[in-house]
């Protein structure tokens, strides 16, 4: 026999025998890659990756395969794709950053008797009297944001305040979930359009207003525009603005240069927080993609080392052991690079938010420095009309 | 009433973007009757390359240069290669072909540039605001903004109006056969034509690259509306473009500043401003939809 022949053929029965011990779980990871909204899917894949690749291909000691599938940002594509994931026996599904992908997506997945384990996206849908035990929130409910904002309001001193948001769903849920907390007055809530660029108009209004502070949700590329023409107006210096991370996220603070500077936001993790597997997480990811994470990545990782912890529970089986392995999971036995986590009954996190400013650092580039936990062990709102 | 100066002022600045993009369009459209949905790829590869040079050199007039220069490549290109036999065929072959060309262009951006929008700072000359008004205080970028367009736009009256070679392209517009038959190689005409509007999309991206987010699929948005001007105006001249971009950008901007207050006044507030929201979003049809009805040809239509 040849070398390379007997090379050929000793790999084939190592792979067979590998195979025959254990077959990987396969992990259906739908996010979004295309679009200009790929970097959040690009993180959101490679936090998830690096728990993996740090065990070897496997999570809590299982062989995992993730399957990697870019969802465009549709709703009905990813369904498409998680119906023939789910044909092909895949039950075990995480990824999706847009709540309206995701709730395309999660009903196929359950109801096929599969878990959904969500590192990003957490539409009120599965929160409250829909909760259901295949599906878990790592990241956090989407009223949170918003409302660790309205508490961080109060907490600044904010008495009049000017909100916008685009009109759409998010948009409106944002604000709403921000009144809920806020104790001041709103002078005025400007919806702005969806596919908005130009936010002069907006700002004059802003500025005849003098409020004490504005909040708004604008994630992409229409909070980089909003930014950026908020300085330019000069308001900056009289009005400061208050969002959620996701509309100053990393990657729209090196977009919009000094425009995110002063900017106070609500986080659930910041890279600045000081854990050890935080400082672990910051570092491996930074040295494995040659970037510093975003919180997508930092909520992707988690939830991989959630899944590990369930996969150890039961030895990889999870049709089988289904239910072992979601009590598992419930579980939340892992070291969060968040600090505390665990999960409240609706299998939503309970988590602390901090309230962040973005400044120069010694270097004088600008970044995140956390300034205090805005809202300790934060439960969202729908937790109570969950039966579970 | 300092609220209504700035208000207006804005008005003209969007007003001024929107005119930079359509009056390609429409000649485009007009002259060569091809719909070309690439035009809002032209605006985004002049944004990226403006911002490329920005970040490389760290001068402005470079990032001018580099995204006129990159636009009107990208469009002597996309002409020479695929346009070019579009002529002739019907318009749903060219919307197929062209918005093929625009996921293209994304794509291809996506792998030159990347995914991440790359910043570009307004330069220095160009920060801060000027005093117009006692109390008023505009940003100087947007003014040196409004004042582009309108040097740009004066120039190509001159070249339209006042040049043989603007009249080519009108003589080409009214009836192309017959400057054929005189002669003038018309596809000659054409391609100028379509290197000019991709020229003014460049220029349109550099002056809006540090106010704005240049990003991928940046020029697809402001295409629609782009296209609503032209049709407002009347396709296939300048003049409309010049007339819709106007009513355009000053009903977007008053109504976004007014209308939530105004039918606050008189609405409960649940009701006014999703109402005040939705009538925003739409302005730009409405107003599309109102002058169809009365001129179907646009306000000023290149022919009868």
């Amino acid at each position: 026999m040849k070398p390379l022949a007997l090379l050929a053929a000793a790999a084939a029965i190592a792979a067979a025998g590998l195979a025959h011990a254990q077959t990987p779980v396969r992990i259906g990871l739908l996010t979004t890659l295309s679009t200009p909204a790929g970097y959040i899917g690009e993180d959101e894949r490679d936090g998830f990756l690096l728990a993996v690749k740090e065990e070897g291909g496997k999570l809590g000691g299982i062989p995992v395969q993730v399957l990697v599938e870019d969802d465009a940002l549709k709703p009905a594509n990813a369904k498409q794709t998680a119906d023939k994931m789910v044909q092909d026996g895949v039950r075990l599904f995480t990824g999706i950053n847009f709540s309206n992908v995701l709730v395309a997506v999660a009903p196929t997945v359950l109801d096929a008797g599969g878990t959904y384990v969500s590192l990003n996206a957490g539409p009120s849908t599965y929160a409250g009297k829909n909760c259901n035990p295949g599906y878990f929130s790592v990241a956090f409910q989407n009223d949170s944001y918003s409302d660790s904002a309205g508490l961080a309001a109060n907490e600044l001193g904010y008495k009049r305040m000017v909100l916008l948001a685009p009109n759409y769903q998010a948009g409106r849920d944002a604000l709403a979930g921000f009144k809920r907390t806020y104790k001041g007055q709103v002078l005025a809530e400007i919806y702005t359009k969806l596919d908005q660029s130009d936010f002069s108009v907006e700002l004059a209004r802003v500025r005849e207003l003098k409020p004490d502070a504005i909040f708004q949700f604008h994630p992409g590329g229409a909070g980089i525009n909003l930014a950026k023409q908020y300085a330019n107006s000069g308001l900056s210096q009289s009005v400061p603005m208050l969002t959620p991370i996701y509309s100053m996220d990393r990657r729209m603070l090196a977009a919009a240069g000094n425009a995110g500077n002063g900017y106070y936001l609500t986080a659930s993790w910041s890279a600045d927080l000081d854990n050890p597997t935080n400082r672990h997480f910051v570092d491996a990811f930074v040295k494995t993609y040659g970037r510093v994470p975003t919180d997508y990545a930092a909520t992707s990782y988690d939830t991989a080392r959630l899944i590990g912890t369930g996969l150890k529970a039961v030895g990889g089986d999870i049709e089988g052991k289904r239910d072992a392995f979601r009590a598992a999971l419930r579980k939340a036995d892992i070291q969060s690079v968040r600090g505390k986590f665990r999960f409240a009954n609706n299998q939503h996190p309970i988590q602390d938010w901090y309230l962040l400013h973005v400044e120069p650092d010694a270097a004088g580039k600008l970044g995140y420095k956390t300034l205090k936990v805005i809202a300790p062990d934060h439960v969202d709102p729908h937790a109570v009309d969950c039966a579970m | 009433m300092l609220l209504f100066a700035e208000q207006t002022l804005n008005g003209v600045q969007y007003s001024a973007l929107l005119f930079l993009l359509s009056a390609g369009l429409t000649l485009v459209f007009g002259i060569m009757n091809v719909i070309n949905l690439t035009h809002g790829s032209f605006y985004m590869v002049g944004a990226f390359c403006a911002a490329s040079a920005a970040a490389a050199t760290g001068s402005f007039a470079a990032a001018i240069v580099a995204a006129v220069l990159g636009a009107g490549l990208y469009g002597f290109v996309v002409e020479r290669l695929v346009v070019r036999h579009l002529y002739r065929r019907d318009h749903l072959d060219q919307v197929l072909a062209t918005l093929g060309l625009v996921l293209f262009t994304n794509e291809l951006a996506t792998i030159v540039f990347g995914r991440s929008p790359p910043f570009m700072d307004i330069p220095p000359m160009l920060r801060g605001s000027i005093e117009l008004l006692p109390g008023l205080a505009y940003p100087t970028m947007r003014l040196a903004f409004i004042g582009a367009a309108a040097i740009v736009a004066l120039a190509l009256w001159f070249l339209l109006l006042r040049t043989p070679i603007g009249m080519l392209v009108r003589a080409g517009a009214d009836d192309h056969e017959i400057v054929d038959a005189l002669g003038v190689d018309v596809r000659r005409v054409f391609l100028l034509v379509f290197v000019l509007g991709a020229l003014l999309c460049g220029f349109a991206a550099v002056m809006s690259a540090p106010l704005l987010a240049v990003q991928i699929g940046m020029g697809e948005r402001i295409l629609i509306t782009a296209f609503v001007v032209i049709v407002i105006g009347g396709v296939g001249s300048v003049r409309g473009a010049l007339l819709g971009s106007f009513l355009v950008g000053m009903s977007d901007a008053y109504g976004r500043a007014w209308v939530p207050s105004l039918l606050a006044g008189f609405l409960p507030a649940q009701l006014a401003d999703p109402l005040a929201s939705s009538l925003i979003s739409a302005s730009a049809y409405i107003l599309m939809a109102l002058v169809l009805l009365f001129r179907p040809f646009g306000l000023l239509p290149a022919r009868i």
